[in-house]
């Protein structure tokens, strides 16, 4: 792999790692096992509240907010792995529980998106870049340079 | 540059105005129900005062039934009490009620004041059940088959028009089945 | 009697605005040269009108006149002043009548401004501004009227949501709303382009300052609606990825590729098309944002299911206006003939990519926030779009296009030479990776990411100020020439490097921010302490304190490290009973390397208050990196035309204009 492209590929694997943590749940919910506790408001990041806009139930104070982090809770305590978890909610109230789209048919596309605008986009900006810098390149004359000399002049960059 | 690619963009507008114009119609937070045609889960509730009988798998007893969550403190609840009240007067569907998230003694309390249309009530206080059914709010009610099958679940206050439009003929066709 | 007025004003603003955009269709194809003329009169007789009809209803908030259904709905004799005149826009029908208002300053500003150069150009903007006019008074008058009376009047009024009743209520909306509004002038200017069929740089000069502006007012915007959501959501959260920060995010995305590629048309001619695209999208974006997601069509049904009429008449406006503009552009758009070239390696190319992961970011964010409804639509199912979907696709695509900026400032137009701006750039490479490594060291916690947004931040700063320090040849040539060549370098280079600056600000404050934040929470007494870190935070005391339309509890605060004391706090927690809702006002102590965010809750009788403590890192450098990339834009809309830096004086410039 060529450096640059190991470089992006770090860093776009990376920031998928968000650590990023929310509202706070009040004090008397917090898990005695501080393994636990982190591994809780993992998952109430991830679950949606169902009664509130576009909250998780980390960020919501609404009274099925609590019920359903109790509910997580005891699953842990259980012994459910995250997964689980996740799965044993979905399990009842759906897709539209948790904070991120699954990966499946009806979502294929939002996933994708992204390498769709960037690989087609890419393609049609190098085609684009391409054609004109080969017109570009036939036109380098006396009066080219000075165009450059000019532009460059403008800005500061001579 | 082909001439045809400077339309995408309206070309691309009118599909989504199109999506728009249909999805609009559409409630985006309502959730679709996960428990229609499945069996209700397994529960055994306690009665919501000393001495009540709960209410348990056993009590549905093969009939088309309707089960409705509802709280004390819920003012939507109290809109849709008349209604419960008329229904279980006609006698044309038992109803069951699940009391969810209440005080000790408040949901018996509401009932006494307000008149109790259910056969059964159970004590939900810890949510358990309504978890187990994915409810979102109070009140919400499902229409139970003869096998114990959810095949409805209604989120809101039924009123007159919900019950004639669309309750009523479905508990007589589930009544033949 | 002054609700009348305002009614009666608005309505001739809507005919007013009518007349004007046909008259001067009409008016160009006959060539009719008082058509110019008129096109001024009627732009600033549609703001005063509309500013008669937004003054009456502010009157209407600030008497308390509860015979207006909006003042009824939405405010209350006890509610303080202040809010009683920010109120006027804190509901649809205000909100959508101060939308009309800064719709027609714009108008307005430019007949002010405007040179008696192009004036096809200019008319026809006239022409398209003023049917945007029509259109919004329109939807105004007939779905949603400010001036509703309701009689009897009620004794009393509903007062406002009390998350609303806030200072920044008073700035946040007003500034966003700018922002979005500002973009019609840019749109209006890309369609009177295409109409004429031609666009060149003298256009791109014309609309650069209304671009900036419109892009300055909606990053501020954007930035007071962060800061407002951090201090009053009670728990320190600036972004959530919410429908309703999408709606601005999308406009500002679209809006900042558009600056960019218009100044590439501006120097280089070439573009066109793309940016003409860009102009419009940007609109179409800031439409879309304040009518389908404000107006709540995203989040509940409501809006849809109580008034149908509403929903109708946003969806034509958005049909008439996009759609139309966008049919123009398929049917005219292959006449803006580009001229200029450029190779591979150039400022033209990595501006494209910068447009390209923009755009597509920006698809990203507008797919998210309706695939919910897509969905819905075409089946039974739904999802959630929430912050973690965001964070593993947006972040990345964007934290990628940063690294690209101080290499992009660097290259030359039209050609340039990786190499040498790769070696000039090897310091700050350097340090940057110093950096990750040192924050990775010091950090207890959020290491890789931290690191990575450390380096990128150190990346972009140095980078700009080696990009600035080549430009004043600083080290080659004598200090006070280099000094001099600073005085002489462009308004819109230093607006460059400045914006750009802001940008590493940000990027590292959201680093300190979300990586690095740390939280505590306990029951207390008066009396009792929560730790964090090094810092005791101890509540001294509980008050119970009456507002005007409030009553709150207010918990004393003190903050030691050690036995020094660092702060007094008081955060609060007040209900409002009119509405029956209770909001968290928190308290914070900011300071350069991070803020002390503390909140008090609903108290338990056996185990005292619930007290959350957060800790924000470099929390403050959001907003002073905000403010800093808004101050970028400021200094480029400053920017008047182009000069040779050089002192060699040509003929040059008395011709300001390129040969073509």
């Amino acid at each position: 792999m060529r450096p640059d492209l190991l470089i992006l590929t770090i860093f776009l694997v990376v920031l998928t790692y968000s650590p990023v943590a929310l509202a706070s749940p009040p004090p008397d919910e917090q898990m005695v096992d501080p393994g636990m506790e982190i591994r809780a408001r993992e998952l109430y990041r991830d679950l949606r509240c169902v009664v509130c806009q576009s909250q998780s139930i980390d960020e919501s104070n609404a009274a099925l907010a609590a019920d359903m982090r109790d509910k997580v809770r005891q699953r842990l305590l259980a012994g459910d792995s995250n997964a689980e978890v996740l799965a044993w909610v979905r399990e009842r109230y759906g897709d539209y529980v948790l904070m991120t789209p699954p990966l499946q048919a009806n979502t294929l596309f939002l996933w994708l998106l992204p390498f769709i605008a960037l690989i087609g986009g890419g393609a049609v900006l190098v085609s684009f870049v391409r054609r004109q810098a080969r017109q570009a390149g036939i036109r380098m004359d006396g009066e080219d340079e000075a165009e450059l000399a000019r532009l460059r002049d403008e800005e500061g960059q001579s | 540059m082909n001439r045809v690619f400077l339309f995408l963009p309206l070309a691309i507008f009118i599909v989504m105005g199109v999506y728009f114009a249909l999805g609009l119609r559409e409630d985006p937070s309502s959730i679709p129900s996960r428990m229609i045609d499945r069996p209700l889960p397994v529960f055994d509730l306690p009665g919501i005062a000393e001495g009540e009988p709960g209410f348990s798998n056993a009590d549905l007893d093969g009939q088309v039934a309707l089960v409705n969550v509802f709280g004390s403190w819920c003012p939507p609840c109290e809109i849709e009490h008349p209604m419960l009240m008329q229904i279980s007067r006609s006698g044309r569907v038992p109803i069951f009620g699940v009391d969810w998230r209440d005080e000790p003694g408040a949901g018996a309390a509401w009932l006494a004041r307000n008149g109790n249309p259910y056969q059964r009530v159970g004590d939900d206080p810890e949510g358990d059940l309504a978890f187990e059914l994915g409810i979102t709010g109070a009140p919400e009610t499902f229409l139970i088959d003869r096998q114990g099958r959810v095949r409805f679940h209604h989120v809101g206050v039924i009123d007159e028009t919900v019950w004639r439009d669309t309750l009523l003929p479905m508990i007589e066709a589930l009544e033949v089945e | 009697m002054i609700a009348e007025l305002g009614q009666f004003a608005l309505i001739l603003a809507f005919v007013v605005a009518l007349f004007q955009s046909v008259a001067i269709f009409a008016g160009l194809r006959t060539g009719d040269a008082v058509v110019h003329g008129f096109a001024r009169t009627g732009a600033i007789a549609q703001f005063v009108l509309v500013l008669a009809a937004f003054a009456c209803l502010t009157v209407l908030f600030a008497q308390s006149d509860f015979t207006a259904l909006v003042v009824a709905e939405n405010s209350h004799t006890d509610k303080p002043f202040l809010y009683k005149l920010t109120g006027v826009w804190g509901n649809h029908e205000g909100s959508m009548l101060l939308w009309a208002l800064i719709l027609t300053a714009y108008t307005a500003a430019l007949a002010w401004s405007a040179k008696p150069v192009e004036a096809r150009l200019i008319s026809l903007t006239f022409a398209v501004q003023s049917l945007i006019t029509a259109a919004f008074t329109a939807f105004l008058l007939f779905t949603s009227n400010p001036f509703a009376r309701l009689w009897p009047g009620p004794e009393n009024g509903q007062d406002l949501n009390p998350l609303l009743q806030d200072p920044g209520l008073a700035s946040h909306p007003p500034m966003l709303y700018a922002g979005y509004v500002g973009f019609s002038i840019t749109f209006a200017f890309a369609v009177a382009a295409l109409i004429e069929g031609r666009v060149d740089a003298r256009w791109a000069r014309i609309v650069r300052p209304w671009a900036l502006a419109a892009w300055t007012f909606l990053t501020i915007g954007i930035a007071l609606g962060a800061s407002w959501a951090y201090y009053e959501l009670g728990w320190g959260g600036w972004w959530a990825w919410d429908p309703v920060e999408n709606a601005s995010l999308m406009p500002w995305l679209a809006g900042t590729a558009f600056i960019h590629s218009l100044r590439v048309m501006e120097k280089r001619d070439t573009l066109k098309a793309w940016t003409i695209l860009l102009a419009l999208l940007t609109f179409a974006l800031s439409m879309v944002g304040t009518f389908l997601v404000r107006s709540g069509v995203l989040t509940s049904v409501h809006a849809f299911a109580v008034d149908p009429e509403r929903g109708v008449f946003i969806l034509a406006i958005l049909v008439a206006l996009i759609g139309g503009s966008l049919l123009i552009y398929g049917l005219r758009a292959n006449l803006l003939k580009p001229t200029g070239l450029f190779s591979e390696i150039s400022r033209e190319s990595t501006l494209l990519v910068n447009n390209l992961v923009l755009a597509a970011s920006c698809a990203l964010v507008f797919f998210g926030t309706f695939y919910p409804l897509f969905i819905t639509t075409v089946s039974d199912e739904t999802v959630t779009v929430g912050a973690p979907f965001y964070n593993s696709t947006f972040n990345p695509m964007v934290g990628a296009l940063l690294i690209l900026v101080p290499i992009s400032g660097m290259l030359a137009w039209k050609r340039g030479k990786l190499m040498p701006v790769l070696k000039d750039l090897a310091p700050a490479g350097m340090a940057a990776l110093a950096g990750a490594i040192a924050a990775f060291w010091i950090a207890d916690r959020g290491l890789v990411a931290g690191a990575l947004g450390t380096a990128l931040a150190i990346w972009i700063a140095l980078g700009v100020l080696t990009d600035l320090a080549k430009r004043f040849k600083l080290g080659e040539i004598a200090f006070s020439a280099s000094l001099a060549r600073a005085a002489r370098l462009p308004l819109g280079i230093w607006g460059m490097a400045v914006a750009h600056f802001g940008v590493a600000i940000v990027v590292f404050a959201i680093t300190g921010v979300s990586a690095w934040k740390q939280e505590a929470s306990a029951f207390l007494m008066p009396g009792q302490h929560l730790d964090i870190r090094e810092l005791a935070i101890t509540l001294d005391d509980v008050q119970q304190y009456e507002g005007s339309n409030y009553v709150a509890e207010r918990g004393e605060f003190t903050v030691r490290r050690g036995q020094r004391v660092v702060a007094n706090m008081t955060a609060e927690r007040r209900l409002y009973p009119v509405r029956g809702m209770s909001t968290t006002e928190s308290a914070i102590h900011a300071r350069a390397s991070g803020d002390v965010y503390v909140t008090i809750g609903q108290p338990s009788p056996e185990h005292g208050w619930p007290v959350h403590v957060y800790l924000y890192p470099f929390a403050v450098w959001l907003w002073i990196g905000s403010a800093v990339l808004g101050l970028g834009g400021l200094l480029s809309l400053s920017d008047r035309g182009r000069r040779a830096l050089a002192a060699k004086p040509k003929a040059r410039a008395a011709n300001p204009e390129p040969a073509e």
